[in-house]
């Protein structure tokens, strides 16, 4: 499930985090290292690392490079599906000195704030059309993916659950009929509702049906 | 039909057969014409009227030489012990095109046998293909070709564009999902560039076209015929601009289209699609064909005016919305199409209704169309 992983959301936060530990943790191993290059140049038999400010960003870059084969993820999946509709546009929530909200405590959200939502919120329905698209996420042992019926999700028109479904006997969610299509077409494991592909896979087919009106109970 | 002595039963169910193969050519109307005519008939010429007779001579009535084709179309096989249920889904095909009598006089398969265009996949269906009685013609779709760039396709079923003289019916058959090379600046493997083309949904990839090539050696295959001949193009992805995104779409659609302009009776049988889609461009007539493995959600954009939709398949039943299917091509070259819907009544889509620009014999609709 490395992939998996991978594919859940605020991947650019971890990958933050790592290279700032990776920093401190270099910065820490090495810092005798210089101090001994200053006092007895003869001791260098091999050319030391050059740990200067660009070459050290660099290399620690390149580690983490090779440690993420994976971190073009979202751009990978944006290029091959450019046409998910975009998340809700929040710029008139940001906060604007000498505004209305002037004086205010609630509400005072900066545009960083305001584009973390949309990063963090894109973050999850991209990964859920990587799942969508990939038969190996979604674990077939058949090789069905959900976009040989669903092209670009169409066809699953999640504004219409709640629904009776007639052939289940009972009223289902969306990840009800999810979980059908996979144990049935797919031949996967079903999914726990809180599985993080489940709430991605829920994520991207929303974000599909953008502006679709809610019908809950429309066959 | 053959001579041996068949009991009662036998031949019963195959009279049962050749009813409910006969009912798709008629509406209600002409169905109690028929059959009070063919009870009068009957009467006249002292036969004992029963259940079955009025089809048999509303079918002796019709045109007599005409030309049948049934189809099998878009399979998508993977290797058996991967996945059956696409497997046994032509094998239904090859049954049904098997148990038409009299015989088609050939059976068109309209691409996508394989899934990923791997050798072991074409080999399957070409291994299941030999099943049937009638002769086969095959065209390529995109599943077969990029995986080897349609080596292992060719040489199995041999070229891949290429036209026959039928009954005074012309036939060409086209290679039209040739993409733009978008596989090398990527540095995608074979099987990379398989997978991104199998995604109807992947804008990675570039649009479907016929070529410029290829356009050339159809002016010239045309060039002996005058503008009465009639014609049939097959073709895998649709002939003309539908829906750009799942690639229901060929880039130089309007360029073929201009080709084939000069020609009076022009029927244009497309794959790829999965579904029941009519067309009427100019003087050409456009049909889709059925999938054997899955159905395709329409479109939501570009359907044309003239298609009635088949019912929402219900996902419950794998085989709903699948089918295959028979194209009529009668003497004076209008073909008439007939989509075979497993789980439900088979869908004629007449020539007249497409040429009469939906005014005439028009099918009947569904109560349950795409949502």
């Amino acid at each position: 499930m490395k992939r998996t992983n991978a594919s859940i959301p605020a991947l650019h936060l971890v990958a933050a985090c790592a290279a700032f530990t990776a920093c401190g943790g270099a910065a820490g191993n090495g810092s005798s290292q210089p101090t001994s290059k200053l006092d007895d140049p003869s001791e260098a038999k091999e050319d030391p690392p050059d740990l200067t400010g660009q070459a050290l960003a660099n290399s620690l870059l390149a580690q983490w490079q090779r440690d993420h084969e994976d971190r073009d993820w979202q751009e990978e999946v944006r290029s091959a599906h450019p046409n998910i509709p975009g998340s809700a546009d929040n710029s008139a929530m940001v906060y604007v000195k000498g505004g209305q909200d002037e004086g205010q405590t609630y509400g005072r959200f900066s545009a960083q704030e305001v584009l973390t939502w949309k990063l963090e919120t894109d973050a999850l329905v991209l990964a859920g059309a990587r799942i969508f698209h990939s038969g190996d996420e979604l674990g077939t042992s058949v090789g069905v993916s959900c976009d040989m019926c669903h092209p670009d999700a169409a066809n699953t028109h999640p504004a219409t659950y709640p629904k009776f479904q007639v052939q289940l006997g009972r009223t289902i969610l969306l990840r009800d009929m999810i979980n059908w299509c996979l144990i049935n077409p797919v031949r996967a494991p079903a999914m726990e509702p809180d599985d993080p592909r489940m709430r991605a896979l829920e994520a991207y087919i929303f974000a599909q049906s953008k502006g679709e009106a809610l019908d809950y109970g429309k066959h | 039909m053959s001579k041996t002595p068949k009991s009662i039963e036998t031949r019963y169910m195959e009279e049962r057969e050749q009813l409910f193969r006969g009912l798709h050519n008629l509406d209600r109307r002409s169905f109690l014409r028929v059959s009070s005519a063919a009870a009068a008939a009957a009467v006249v010429s002292g036969m004992t009227p029963h259940s079955f007779s009025p089809i048999r001579i509303a079918r002796a009535a019709g045109p007599g030489k005409d030309l049948r084709i049934a189809y099998i179309s878009d399979s998508h096989l993977y290797r058996t012990e991967l996945n059956d249920r696409f497997v046994r889904s032509i094998l239904r095909a090859v049954d049904d095109v098997n148990k038409l009598d009299p015989q088609p006089d050939f059976v068109f398969y309209g691409g996508d046998l394989a899934q990923l265009g791997q050798a072991e996949e074409l080999e399957l269906g070409a291994q299941i293909l030999k099943e049937v009685k009638a002769p086969v013609r095959m065209m390529v779709g995109e599943h077969d070709w990029y995986l080897d760039m349609g080596e292992k396709w060719q040489e199995l079923f041999g070229a891949p564009t290429y036209s026959f003289d039928l009954k005074g019916v012309h036939f060409v058959v086209l290679n039209s999902v040739i993409e733009e090379d978008f596989w090398t600046p990527r540095g995608l493997s074979p099987m990379e560039r398989m997978r991104t083309v199998a995604g109807l949904d992947n804008h990675n990839q570039r649009s479907f076209t016929v070529g410029a090539e290829q356009r050339k050696w159809l002016e010239k295959d045309l060039s002996a015929f005058k503008s009465d001949q009639p014609l049939v193009v097959f073709s895998h992805s649709p002939l003309y601009k539908l829906y750009k995104n799942w690639n229901f779409w060929t880039d130089d659609a309007d360029e073929v289209q201009a080709i084939l302009q000069r020609f009076k009776k022009v029927t244009v049988i497309h794959g790829h699609t999965h579904q029941v889609l009519s067309n009427h461009i100019g003087n050409i007539d456009f049909h889709g064909l059925l999938s054997t493995a899955w159905p395709w959600p329409y479109a939501p954009q570009g359907l044309p005016e003239l298609t009635i939709q088949m019912d929402r398949p219900d996902p419950f039943n794998p085989s709903d919305g699948c089918g295959d299917g028979e194209i009529y091509v009668h003497p004076d070259g209008l073909v008439d199409k007939v989509y075979r819907l497993w789980n439900r009544n088979p869908i004629t889509v007449p020539a007249s209704y497409l040429k009469s620009q939906g005014k005439k014999d028009r099918p009947p609709a569904t109560t349950r169309g795409s949502y």
